[in-house]
């Protein structure tokens, strides 16, 4: 009797190790602690490039990150490409111009998005859309772009 | 003389071929049985306890080890291949991703084939040798409900156990040698991992996979040893077949998972 009460509790010191280990990769590991779908509102914009973002791709005003993209889309009726955003429902008070642009994260760096506050009096809410958006750079056009003056430069020499 | 050289190797083909499905046919059997045999196994839940006792915590120690070490040794050579490209504190997410996605579950899953599945067959095996399965029978106890079942139950109990506490490990291992060690940033190290891994699409994949290979482990296990030829051979051979069948399964499926769960083949 003695032997198996022993045995029951091993088994049990495996069961709390499993259970110990799966709420280790659930909090620590994994980012189910701030899973930011509860406390958000939603935001939308139109850019005409977003380059590599990608959904979860981090939303940040002043460097810290208050959201995250949830969803991208491509309207056809206006050639543009349609980002929803979710962000934290502290950060509440982002004036309607907000404006929001497509940065690169270093040389090799995943894409996000940074939001520049603007001057209005109105706040954003759930739904409302950020009208000044400016789209990622492209490295591609922008090498093209310095080829192109270069070789427009010495044309004129 | 030509056509008789054809006539018998078509015949040799055929006679592998039917051994092969008469296999294929037993095994699927035989778990159809186990699983028949399952709801007896909730009645008596002591049986279950030991035998998770034997397969799941005696499995521990080689597991915690070997986590440690495979999270180890992973982050020192991320580390200096990272370190060329300046990118070294993605050090955390590298690690972390691949051991939750792969590392733990294999991993844990071919010494849990070595550990623990060897042992079952053996055990089987030689109760078949030594009559004690028949004699359970005499007795009108069905040894599948009595000795298969739980056995059965308590592996797939087990593994992703097993697999969580391997991955877990590892991340603590990875965090010793590229935190503690190499001097890479903790704050880069945690948040990036938090930021890159997902729990419903990394982790819960690694614990599905690793209930998917504790029930094919085990019951290749079972199998084998329910199967065994009665001698010392036998269960020798049983042994063996165990731990290369219950691998190469692993590893196969393994493939088919992360085929279906990541890519769009």
């Amino acid at each position: 009797m003695q032997k198996s009460k022993l045995m029951e509790v091993w088994v049990g010191i495996f069961a709390f190790i499993g259970i110990a280990g799966l709420v280790f990769l659930a909090y620590e590991v994994s980012s189910l602690s701030h899973s930011t779908s509860e406390n958000t509102y939603s935001v939308s914009a139109k850019f005409t490039n977003i380059g590599g973002l990608k959904p979860r791709a981090p939303i940040t005003i002043s460097g810290v990150k208050i959201g995250e993209v949830v969803s991208i889309s491509y309207d056809q009726d206006i050639y543009e490409a349609v980002v929803i955003m979710a962000l934290e429902k502290q950060y509440d008070k982002l004036p309607e111009d907000t404006s929001a642009s497509i940065f690169t994260a270093g040389l090799l760096g995943e894409q996000y998005i940074g939001l520049d506050p603007g001057g209005a009096e109105d706040y954003l809410e759930e739904g409302s859309e950020i009208d000044i958006t400016q789209s990622a750079i492209v490295l591609e056009k922008v090498i093209g772009e310095f080829l192109f003056s270069q070789t427009a430069d010495e044309g004129e020499e | 003389m030509l056509s008789n050289t054809v006539q018998y190797l078509i015949h040799a083909f055929w006679h592998v071929l039917e051994h092969a499905f008469q296999r294929l046919g037993r095994s699927h059997i035989f778990l159809f049985h186990i699983i028949l045999g399952i709801p007896s196994v909730l009645v008596r839940p002591l049986l279950l306890t030991k035998q998770i006792y034997m397969v799941g915590v005696l499995s521990l120690i080689i597991i915690i080890v070997s986590g440690m070490f495979v999270g180890g040794v992973l982050a020192l050579q991320l580390y200096y291949e990272l370190l060329k490209f300046g990118a070294e504190n993605s050090l955390g997410v590298l690690n972390a991703i691949s051991l939750v996605r792969e590392l733990g579950p294999v991993v844990s899953g071919l010494l849990f084939s070595g550990r623990a599945c060897s042992a079952l067959a053996a055990e089987i095996g030689l109760m078949k040798a030594t009559e004690q399965l028949s004699g359970m029978e005499m007795m009108a106890i069905d040894p599948i409900k009595r000795v298969i079942a739980p056995r059965f139950m308590a592996g797939i109990i087990s593994m992703p156990i097993l697999a969580i506490t391997f991955s877990t490990l590892g991340i603590i291992g990875g965090h010793l040698i590229g935190v503690d060690l190499l001097g890479i940033d903790e704050g880069a190290f945690w948040s990036q991992m938090q930021d890159k891994v997902s729990f419903s699409s990394d982790v819960m994949n690694g614990v599905i996979k690793s209930i998917a290979f504790g029930f094919v482990a085990t019951w290749i296990a079972l199998y084998q040893g329910y199967d065994a030829v009665p001698t010392s051979e036998g269960v020798s051979r049983a042994t063996t077949k165990t731990v290369v069948y219950a691998s190469l399964a692993i590893l196969a499926l393994d493939f088919v998972l992360t085929a279906l769960m990541y890519g769009e083949i």
